[in-house]
């Protein structure tokens, strides 16, 4: 334990508006950034240079976009039902923009006034708190489907509830064996179960809850390969279609930072968050105002916690994109085969499994700790085995290795073999006679 | 600060719920009944409910009501729907709902000595400390009221097996 002082409420009113303003600005930079990551990323998977004129490598990219896109012309198409149409893209961005907000992003951070927690907002419903705000930003784009009144505009709209609502479900259920392990739902929490109570990053105890959640979130964000919303080879650009200018921006800016969320919070959820691995020295907690259980706080510490959570965090951006550029999109009825007929009741059934791993071990009196957390392991391992190896077998998800689909394609090919100059014994056709 | 608040979110869901009766179009009529929704969630965390107000936005706003939009958007509802809303019955049936509300409302403002009074506040806050902001609702929910908690789930399912069933014998 370790007494640092709490901070007086000016002080927190000070800090909590400081970290506000922190925290958007580095998100909305970091969005535009990633605008131009992208454009990189992809120019690099195709072989191409990507933006690279302005400014030093096009880090000056993002500026000229937004300046273009300020100074654009606002269109409203006609027999659009106006209030909506511009109501839309502000119900899109404000719930991307507000999520970051519990997110912890390093260690706490003594400073001669109290402690300052980094986190914005350390709310007690934690994530519940990001799930319900990402429900509400699919009225955002269903909204400007609806009101854009353009056929390809309402059905990227149509599109994004359906595979909204698909994907939460299984979004949901794939966090419910971390809140079982942790016991609690806020965030901090989740940090310290990863590096104290269990000890283990939750990717290896709750593996098969860490790659259901990352699919679920890829199709949250409505990236490929589940854009569905917006397929631009089947509906122009969907949703936005008819938006042009800073309300297409404002689009734009809502997918991206809903992306950064969506990588922070696997980062948190299963990475350990803000962790600095095999180093005991970060691990904290605040417990109560001021009082820190674990190590000592230090600035440098908070420091290096917080590039250990922006490596992570990146990581997980750089996974969005490498995927984007790399796998082509499902259609439609592959989307709702696999969120409705593989997802939910993976998912489902990993927290009945769970569930009854911690009951066991509850009862058999296993401490809380590095055990606990290795028997989840070995359960995990041997339920993600069985899943693939005796109940799906190939069906939804196979490796890159050569189809039977090969052999098949062989025997015409020999049979024209046959035909020119010297037969040859081919098993199940006649032999053609000589001339 | 927060009775301006509460004000305001009042206010919200009011008008929302107003905007759902008087829409002309079933989608925005939904658009306001979501907007009533979180308002109530708003005014649920005012009175430092935090989690009842987050499954309130998930599973009404988030998850019924989008699925509600889909249905709308995709049968195209809304060309015949204004007779539903005529003639005597309508007027007959309004009168009737609006007085029982009336009549609640009246009982709930003169009853004396509400669960506020009684230090709900201090109960609320003694649960989230020595729980967390979901113990305290999931220890009594599973503990004092499981039975109750399972007969609404096997009614649910009853349900959702009867809609299964009556789909099923239109194809």
């Amino acid at each position: 334990m370790h007494e640092v002082g709490a901070l007086s409420p000016t002080a927190f009113l000070v800090s909590s508006a400081i970290k506000v303003i922190a925290v958007f600005t580095v998100v909305m930079v970091t969005v535009a950034m990633l605008t131009l990551l992208e454009r990189r990323i992809s120019a690099w998977i195709q072989d191409r240079l990507g933006p690279n004129r302005v400014g030093p490598f096009g880090l000056l990219q993002p500026i000229a976009d937004g300046l273009k896109n300020i100074l654009k012309e606002e269109t409203l198409p006609a027999q659009a039902s106006r209030f909506y149409f511009i109501l839309a893209p502000m119900i899109s961005i404000i719930p991307a923009l507000i999520t970051f907000s519990v997110v912890p992003f390093a260690a706490p951070l003594p400073t001669p006034w109290g402690l300052v927690e980094m986190v914005v907002a350390d709310i007690p419903i934690g994530i519940l708190f990001i799930i319900a705000l990402t429900s509400l930003g699919v009225y955002g784009i269903v909204m400007a489907g609806w009101s854009s009144n353009n056929k390809y505009a309402f059905l990227g709209g149509m599109r994004a509830s359906a595979q909204l609502i698909s994907y939460e479900v299984s979004l949901g259920l794939s966090l419910i064996p971390v809140f079982m392990v942790v016991g609690n739902v806020t965030l901090p929490q989740v940090v310290w179960a990863q590096q104290e109570g269990i000890g283990l990053w939750f990717a290896l105890p709750l593996g098969l809850s860490f790659f259901l959640f990352v699919i679920s979130a890829f199709a949250e964000t409505n990236r490929l390969p589940f854009d569905m919303p917006e397929a631009e080879s089947e509906l122009v650009t969907g949703y936005h279609t008819e938006y042009s200018s800073m309300k297409f921006s404002m689009f734009f800016i809502a997918e991206y930072s809903n992306m950064l969320t969506a990588s922070a919070l696997m980062a948190t959820l299963f990475l350990g968050g803000w962790d600095i691995p095999f180093w005991k020295g970060d691990n904290m907690v605040v417990v109560a105002p001021g009082v820190v259980q674990g190590a000592e706080p230090h600035v440098l510490k908070t420091l290096l916690t917080l590039l250990s959570f922006a490596v992570k965090t990146a990581f997980f951006i750089v996974l969005y994109m490498w995927v984007r550029w790399t796998v082509p999109r499902f259609r439609y009825d592959q989307v709702m085969h696999l969120g409705w007929k593989v997802m939910l009741p993976v998912a489902l059934a990993y927290v009945l499994v769970i569930a009854v791993t911690i009951l066991v071990l509850d009862s058999i009196g296993l401490p809380y700790g590095l055990g606990y957390g290795l028997v989840l392991t070995a359960v995990s391992v041997a339920v993600t085995a069985v899943f693939l190896f005796i109940i799906d077998r190939d069906r939804v998800i196979s490796g890159a290795a050569p189809r039977p689909e090969r052999v098949r394609v062989r025997r015409p090919a020999e049979r024209a073999l046959v035909v020119e100059g010297e037969p040859r014994a081919v098993p199940g056709y006649a032999r053609v006679p000589a001339e | 600060m927060t009775t301006l608040l509460w004000y305001i979110f009042a206010a919200l869901a009011i008008g929302g719920g107003v905007g759902m009766v008087m829409g002309r179009q079933p989608v925005a009529s939904l658009l306001s009944l979501v907007l009533t929704f979180f308002s109530l969630a708003a005014i649920y965390i005012l009175l430092e409910a935090h989690f009842i107000a987050a499954v309130q936005i998930i599973v009404y706003a988030g998850a019924i009501m989008v699925l509600f939009l889909f249905v709308i958007m995709l049968l195209n509802l809304g060309h015949d729907y204004r007779a539903d809303l005529r003639g005597l019955a309508w007027i007959v049936v309004g009168s009737v709902s609006a007085g029982v509300i009336g009549y609640m409302l009246s009982r709930a403002l003169t009853t004396e000595g509400a669960i506020v009074d009684q230090g709900g506040a201090e109960m609320i806050d003694a649960a989230l400390r020595n729980h967390n902001a979901v113990g305290a609702i999931a220890l009594p929910m599973f503990r004092d009221y499981v039975v109750p908690f399972e007969l609404t789930a096997v009614l649910l399912l009853v349900a959702m097996v009867g809609a299964v069933l009556l789909a099923k014998r239109r194809v």
